[in-house]
């Protein structure tokens, strides 16, 4: 594929969602000004509104504006917080990344040996258990398993923290540096924050785990079985190679490269899957503030985070396209 | 085992069967052997099956009523022998409700199916025929919407059309046809340069005949099964926005919705939230095994396993 043919199939990808996110703001809604000055205003207030947000021109003149302003950052005020959004969206991201990020690792170290493990043992007791696990990870509302998780590990056996990213205790002493509390606990040493925070994030993160290991373990075996038919494994068995070695150094390493791709997707499937698990959790990330501006019908919110996850969403997408047209030779010249 | 099944299972097997109705019967019946040798698959289409007679009966099986509750009597009661998995916070019956809901979920997976398939279907087979500028164009706009994310899409959707039942199903079925457009299209390109399409090109048959009458239905069996694989996702997605009190708005029983109505009593009476999220939890695994299964029997040479 060539740079051309990438960097078009990247903007029109990118002005499909925003024309979609415009045509939900503008277009649905029966009359966006109602919705800023209420009901009972004048007429003279009304028109003059309508004149300021630009509504008065052709629609494809108030997309071009529209535009602009997303791509200047500028997704106009959240009716709730009254702050522009995308400084909302600064700040509640963070927290966002964090949890997915932390999922992601927990679902890509746990999934990928269980997917190999199914593949070596194909037809056995553990593929079956392999099986049924990522089964009812696909089956299983992710936002019910939350509040069991809550009750049961938070409210009767009392092992982790309860629903929030910290404790109120530590709300004044401990001040974040990149937005990422793990991270900035251990750089300003301080331990006691640390263990709060860890023991707040182990449950929602192990959730979202759980939901890319369903995935992840799936995909690991079908592509360890691909690899285990071929015949570059019947020679290395030839050679005397260990199973082991066969396995994790050959196989696995060859089904590594479609891996990284399914591992960067369930990363995207986890920033948008974040939504549910954050309202349980009440987690103050992006999921959380979307839901929150979504009961309070602040458009502008909800739409500037829609924006957002979309952009990462894809942009994730996008670049797992892209690595495993890099990563895997034969895939170059096609 | 008497004569009479073996020469029925070997007119069914037939390698050369007389009639158009014989193959056909055959086919099915070699794809049901296959179906049936996988015991999850048949546990799936048991639960589906189950799940259709619920809603099929569901005024004549549920205990009590699904919306009217006793207050006064018969709040958060435990499970036990009158209430079998106990009351909510209004004092209705759950596994009445749990009854009742499983309409709703039907309803929101089958109108998804219904209009989502063929738009998917339409655009696909309509793509992979005319080819060039058209299918570039229709292949562009598929894979946009097939890169969004679906979850936050639908509730963009439904935050502007406002919440209810209907809008959640058309704010899933907006962001869910994109998979079936490739399908259809894949199948199509398969078929278009056959010579079955191109004899009927010759007898003198329109492009829109040809997609609709000779291509269209070649595209049908891979379809099922996607749709099938899908409807747990649809019921997942419609029980996210319930949950978020954006689907069916109360008194309906809708599983999800019931899930936020149990959240508040979750530490004390976990029944209330358990109940409806296993009722997903079974009913989603059923679509899943069930459509690993059709897979596996319709598609012999691929797929999971």
């Amino acid at each position: 594929m060539s740079i051309g043919r990438f960097l078009i199939i990247v903007a029109t990808t990118y002005l499909g969602l925003l024309a979609v996110t415009f045509f939900i703001g503008r277009v649905i809604p029966i009359d966006p000004v109602l919705a800023i000055v209420g009901d009972r205003a004048p007429a003279h207030v009304i028109e003059r509104t309508r004149e300021e947000m630009g509504l008065n021109l052709p629609y494809w003149q108030q997309f071009l504006l529209y535009v602009k302003g997303v791509f200047q950052g500028d997704f106009g005020r959240s009716v709730l917080t009254t702050n522009p959004v995308m400084e909302d969206i600064r700040r509640v991201f963070p927290a966002t990344v964090e949890l997915a990020t932390l999922g992601t690792l927990i679902g890509a170290l746990i999934g990928v040996p269980l997917g190999v493990l199914a593949a070596v043992k194909r037809g056995s007791v553990t593929d079956q258990i392999v099986r049924v696990i990522g089964l009812i990870g696909y089956s299983v509302p992710i936002f019910w398993l939350g509040l069991l998780a809550l009750l049961v590990f938070y409210a009767r056996l009392r092992w982790t923290a309860g629903p929030g990213r910290i404790d109120v205790v530590f709300e004044y002493t401990f001040t974040p540096i990149t937005g990422f509390y793990l991270l900035d606990s251990i750089l300003r040493r301080d331990w006691a924050a640390f263990r709060d925070i860890f023991a707040h994030i182990v449950l929602p993160a192990s959730l979202l785990g759980y939901f890319s290991l369903a995935y992840i373990s799936r995909m690991t075996r079908s592509f360890m079985l691909n690899e285990l038919s071929q015949e570059y494994i019947v020679a290395a068995r030839a050679k005397g190679l260990s199973e082991t070695r066969i396995i994790w150094a050959h196989a696995l390493r060859n089904a590594a490269v479609p891996l990284v791709t399914v591992i960067a997707l369930s990363y995207a499937g986890l920033l948008e899957g974040s939504v549910l698990t954050e309202t349980v959790f009440a987690w103050p990330g992006l999921g959380l503030y979307i839901t929150d501006s979504l009961q309070n019908a602040d458009m502008n919110a909800v739409l500037g985070g829609t924006i957002v996850i979309g952009s990462v969403f894809i942009g994730i997408n996008l670049f797992a396209d892209l690595l495993y047209r890099t990563l895997d030779p034969r895939t170059r010249n096609a | 085992m008497s004569l009479a099944t073996m020469t029925r299972r070997d007119w069914l097997l037939s390698e050369r069967p007389q009639s158009r109705m014989q193959a056909r019967l055959g086919r099915t019946y070699v794809t049901w052997r296959r179906f049936s040798a996988n015991r999850l698959a048949l546990a799936g289409l048991a639960i589906i099956v189950a799940l259709l007679i619920v809603a099929a009966l569901a005024d004549v099986i549920s205990p009590h009523s699904p919306v009217i509750g006793d207050l006064r009597g018969s709040r958060l009661l435990p499970p036990g022998p009158e209430h079998w998995l106990g009351t909510d916070g209004q004092g209705r019956d759950i596994l009445s409700r749990l009854i009742h809901g499983s309409r709703l979920t039907l309803f929101v997976v089958v109108l998804v199916a219904i209009i989502a398939a063929p738009v998917g279907l339409l655009v696909g087979t309509v793509a992979g025929y005319a080819g060039g500028w058209t299918d570039a164009i229709l292949m562009r706009i598929t894979d946009i919407f097939l890169a969004f994310p679906k979850l936050i899409l639908a509730l963009a959707f439904v935050a502007a059309l406002g919440p209810g039942i209907e809008n959640a199903v058309l704010a899933i079925a907006i962001t869910s046809w994109p998979p079936y457009a490739r399908i259809a299209r894949a199948e199509t390109m398969t078929v278009r340069n056959s010579d079955y399409i191109a004899a009927v090109r010759l007898m003198g048959a329109s492009p829109l005949r040809i997609v609709i009458l000779h291509i269209m239905p070649l595209c049908i069996s891979s379809l099922i099964v996607r749709v099938t694989l899908d409807m747990a996702g649809i019921i997942l997605t419609a029980a996210g926005l319930g949950f978020l009190g954006l689907g069916a708005q109360p008194p309906l029983p809708e599983w999800g919705a019931m899930i936020a109505d149990g959240r508040r009593f979750i530490l004390d009476q976990w029944w209330v939230a358990a109940a409806p999220g296993a009722a997903i939890l079974i009913v989603s695994l059923g679509f899943n095994l069930l459509g690993d299964g059709l897979r596996d029997a319709l598609d012999p040479r691929g797929g999971g396993q």
